[in-house]
């Protein structure tokens, strides 16, 4: 005899929740500090992995998160930042960004977080749209050439509100 | 804690549905879990679900998608296709692991 127990239906987690489908993230970078870059990486990670059709849109500062020549030396600094709650004058010593910008390097790569270049990678392998923004490249005269090679086009603040239609949004 | 009926066993689950306990699963079982959730297991699916099982058992947690891809050799654009959309989570349903919570 079958009890009730057997024929219930298996508790399966839902991974194809309708909420979901078809739900987007436009992710726009504004800032090169080391410490700014990290939020919209994390977060487009993690949003890829939940299966959430993900763009990110570099600009301004955020530009030299793709920038080849400099996507490597992002820096962090204590100039202006009081959660570092060190005293500000600190800040401009000499060397200071330089050792501040490495011990962050130290604790970033402590809980297994890579490096820019290689996140980038991550996020495109997980399917990520990476876009670098026209004014900035113009302002900058940079070219497509000049960026990460998995940045997919530069285009205009327009085109990349088109692209992210009904997107959520953040701003970083 | 409750506990669901997958393909005729009583096992374990959390809220959501993922295995509490490591040692109720087996092969057979992930077989029936890949199924439930519309995965047809291949080898490599299995040398995802296997690496998963043993680093839990060393690390006492769940690998991310990063780490697993790291230590068992499959990139990562392999694992979007072999589980797709929530690779992380799927292999570690079908590992009968808790979800992985680690950030990145």
């Amino acid at each position: 005899m079958t009890t009730t127990a057997e024929t219930a239906p298996a508790r399966v987690p839902s991974f194809d929740d309708e909420s979901t489908i078809g739900r987007k993230l436009a992710i726009i970078c504004s800032k090169g500090n080391l410490d700014m870059a990290y939020p919209g990486l994390v977060l487009a990670n993690a949003a890829l992995g939940e299966g959430v059709e993900t763009h990110l849109f570099f600009t301004f500062w955020g530009f030299d998160i793709i920038t080849k020549a400099r996507m490597d030396g992002l820096k962090f600094t204590v100039l202006g930042n009081t959660a570092t709650h060190l005293p500000q004058g600190l800040g401009g010593l000499p060397g200071m960004t330089a050792m501040a910008t490495h011990m962050m390097k130290n604790q970033i790569a402590d809980v297994g977080v890579p490096e820019v270049p290689e996140f980038l990678d991550q996020i495109v392998a997980s399917g990520g749209h990476l876009w670098g923004c026209r004014m900035s490249a113009d302002m900058m005269h940079l070219s497509l050439e000049d960026l990460y090679d998995g940045v997919e086009d530069i285009i205009s603040a327009a085109d990349f509100i088109e692209k992210t239609d009904g997107a959520q949004l953040l701003f970083i | 804690m409750s506990t669901t009926m997958i393909g005729g066993r009583e096992v374990h689950v959390d809220e959501e549905g993922f295995l509490t306990q490591y040692d109720e699963w087996d092969e057979d079982l992930a077989k029936q879990l890949a199924a439930l959730i519309g995965v047809d297991l291949t080898d490599r699916h299995w040398t995802a679900i296997r690496f998963l099982r043993r680093d839990y058992r060393s690390q006492g947690e769940t690998a991310t998608l990063r780490r697993a891809a790291q230590l068992c050799g499959i990139p990562i654009k392999e694992l979007f296709q072999l589980f797709p959309k929530k690779p992380a989570k799927k292999m570690a349903y079908i590992a009968g692991l808790p979800k992985p919570h680690g950030c990145v």
